[in-house]
């Protein structure tokens, strides 16, 4: 079966200098993957590589099309690392979420029916409902971060990257967010890639983890067995310890 | 009133205030949204070397300062892609490119400064028919793209991100703006002036956010305002012996301290 997300020797160089080098990485039907690592480690780099914003070298495929000739959209949803909530016209959580279903729609028209009905079914499911028509400044971090993640959703992606969604998130908004990703991985089959420092609520949906360290995979396997001094238990402690990885030789993912 | 509409450069010049009072706020909303909101005064000094160039070359101004008004939006838009200049440094390169290029031309071409100063002010009295045909036909573009358009540009303008990962051709939308913004300058030219044109399109717009709380509800709030500012700045001009441009700002800027005032107000209440 063709997997959401393929990636093969992925590389990234910013400033002149490598960032991420030589990166593997699978994503399946289903799977939730999870990419750990320390502030500058690349991991955030190579998911805005994985999803087209940033130039890089190797290998990406997006349900079996190489990234460049990718044109379903809708299939892939995307939460960036801090979103545009500092836009100089506030818009309510209904309008952003509803710019999600661009993908869905033609250039010029308006909405239509089935779009209304998954904007309001997107805005339920993160339990934003009573402030669908609140202007999303008004809301705590944790509420707009709900929103953003509900525009992701509403075009029923098949692939969910996610870059740090649940940093500064209240509790509340965490348990909101893993509770209904949980849902859509059992029950829909989506693949789901999440950048964080801390799993929280999300912990006990990861089948996988990755830590990346100094732009290279340098962990792959189960969220338990990694090793103790990894940094997302101390998400502020700096630079990680070295880590021994699991697999020495061969490619990994 | 009925004095006044008896003269035809007053119905002209009303026509092209409510053209231009729609336009400007409609493609203003999507600057003041990317936080561009100098890009209006930019554009009107290039716009400005384009009026002395038409003078130069003895072409109509208007269509000389829209061609280079629009050169000047893809500039900046290409500075700010590929170039890593900020775009307050692109800007900032418009402003003095601009202003030192129209004054040049206009020596050139043996004119003096009142003469730039009917582009640089707004003067009613000099709107012709074939401008006022002019005005309509970039005005109606204008409008027709910043509303027909609204979900791409709302969307590339509050994040280009997400955009651009859901498919949407971000590059050409963010041309797009740069190149309406142009358009409405040019359309603005005559009624507000260049140096004041980037007041209609953002001033209008803040007096709109005083006032609602989405941005469908700012959008067409502040098209409203950017109609009551031109023909009322317009009317009083004629009455009051004043030059368009800054009666029209002065007003708008009017309603904006009217919006704050009523928000202030209705928030005092709610406590």
């Amino acid at each position: 079966m063709t997997p959401p997300l393929l990636a093969r020797g992925v590389e990234v160089d910013l400033a002149g200098g490598p960032v991420v080098k030589g990166i593997d990485l699978t994503v399946g039907t289903g799977e939730f993957v999870t990419l750990l690592g320390a502030n500058g480690s690349g991991k955030s780099t190579l998911v805005r590589a994985l999803v087209g914003l940033i130039p890089a070298r190797g290998t990406i495929e997006l349900f079996g099309t190489p990234l460049t000739r990718f044109r379903e959209r809708w299939r892939l949803g995307y939460v960036p690392q801090r979103p545009g909530s500092a836009a100089g016209v506030p818009a309510t959580v209904r309008e952003i979420v509803t710019s999600g279903r661009l993908s869905h729609r033609p250039v010029m028209g308006f909405a239509s029916r089935s779009d209304r009905v998954a904007v309001t079914e997107a805005i339920e499911h993160v339990r934003l409902t009573a402030k669908a028509d609140q202007p999303i400044t008004e809301l705590s971090g944790g509420q707009q971060q709900r929103a953003y993640i509900a525009r992701a959703l509403v075009a029923n992606p098949q692939l969910l990257v996610m870059d740090e969604p649940t940093a500064g998130v209240d509790a509340e908004s965490a348990e909101v967010l893993a509770g209904l990703i949980g849902h859509l991985v059992s029950d829909h089959g989506m693949a789901v890639l999440l950048v964080a420092h801390e799993l929280g609520p999300m912990r006990p949906l990861v089948d996988r983890a990755v830590v990346v360290d100094a732009g290279r995979v340098a962990y792959e396997g189960r969220v338990e067995d990694i090793p103790s001094d990894h940094p997302h238990d101390h998400p502020h402690s700096g630079a990680p310890e070295r880590i021994r990885p699991v697999q020495e030789e061969g490619p990994l993912g | 009133m009925s004095e006044l509409l008896s003269y035809d450069f007053m119905r002209i010049a009303l026509a092209a205030a409510v053209v231009t009072g729609l336009a400007a706020p409609a493609i203003g909303t999507y600057i003041v949204q990317r936080r561009l909101a100098l890009l209006g005064d930019g554009l009107g000094h290039v716009a400005l070397t384009g009026v002395a160039l038409g003078l130069l070359t003895h072409v109509t101004p208007t269509i000389t300062a829209v061609i280079v008004a629009i050169i000047g939006a893809v500039v900046i838009e290409l500075l700010r892609m590929y170039a890593k200049t900020s775009g307050d440094v692109a800007l900032a390169m418009l402003f003095y490119g601009g202003i030192a290029g129209g004054v040049l031309l206009t020596n050139l071409a043996g004119e003096s400064a009142a003469t730039l100063n009917r582009y640089l002010f707004g003067a009613i009295t000099t709107i012709s028919m074939s401008d006022l045909v002019a005005v309509l036909v970039l005005g109606v573009v204008v409008i027709v793209a910043a509303l027909g358009l609204s979900p791409q540009l709302f969307a590339v303008c509050q994040d280009e991100d997400h955009a651009r990962v859901s498919g949407v051709p971000v590059r050409l939308y963010t041309l797009l703006v740069a190149v309406l913004a142009a358009i409405t300058i040019t359309v603005a030219m005559r009624t507000v002036g260049l140096l004041l044109v980037s007041a209609l399109m953002v001033v209008p717009v803040a007096a709109a956010q005083q006032l609602t709380r989405s941005f469908r509800a700012t959008h067409l709030v502040s098209m409203i305002v950017g109609v009551v500012a031109a023909t009322g700045g317009v009317v009083a001009s004629y009455e009051i012996d004043t030059q368009p441009g800054p009666t029209i700002v002065v007003l708008a800027l009017g309603l904006f301290a009217l919006a704050a005032l009523a928000r202030g107000v209705t928030a005092l209440r709610g406590r």
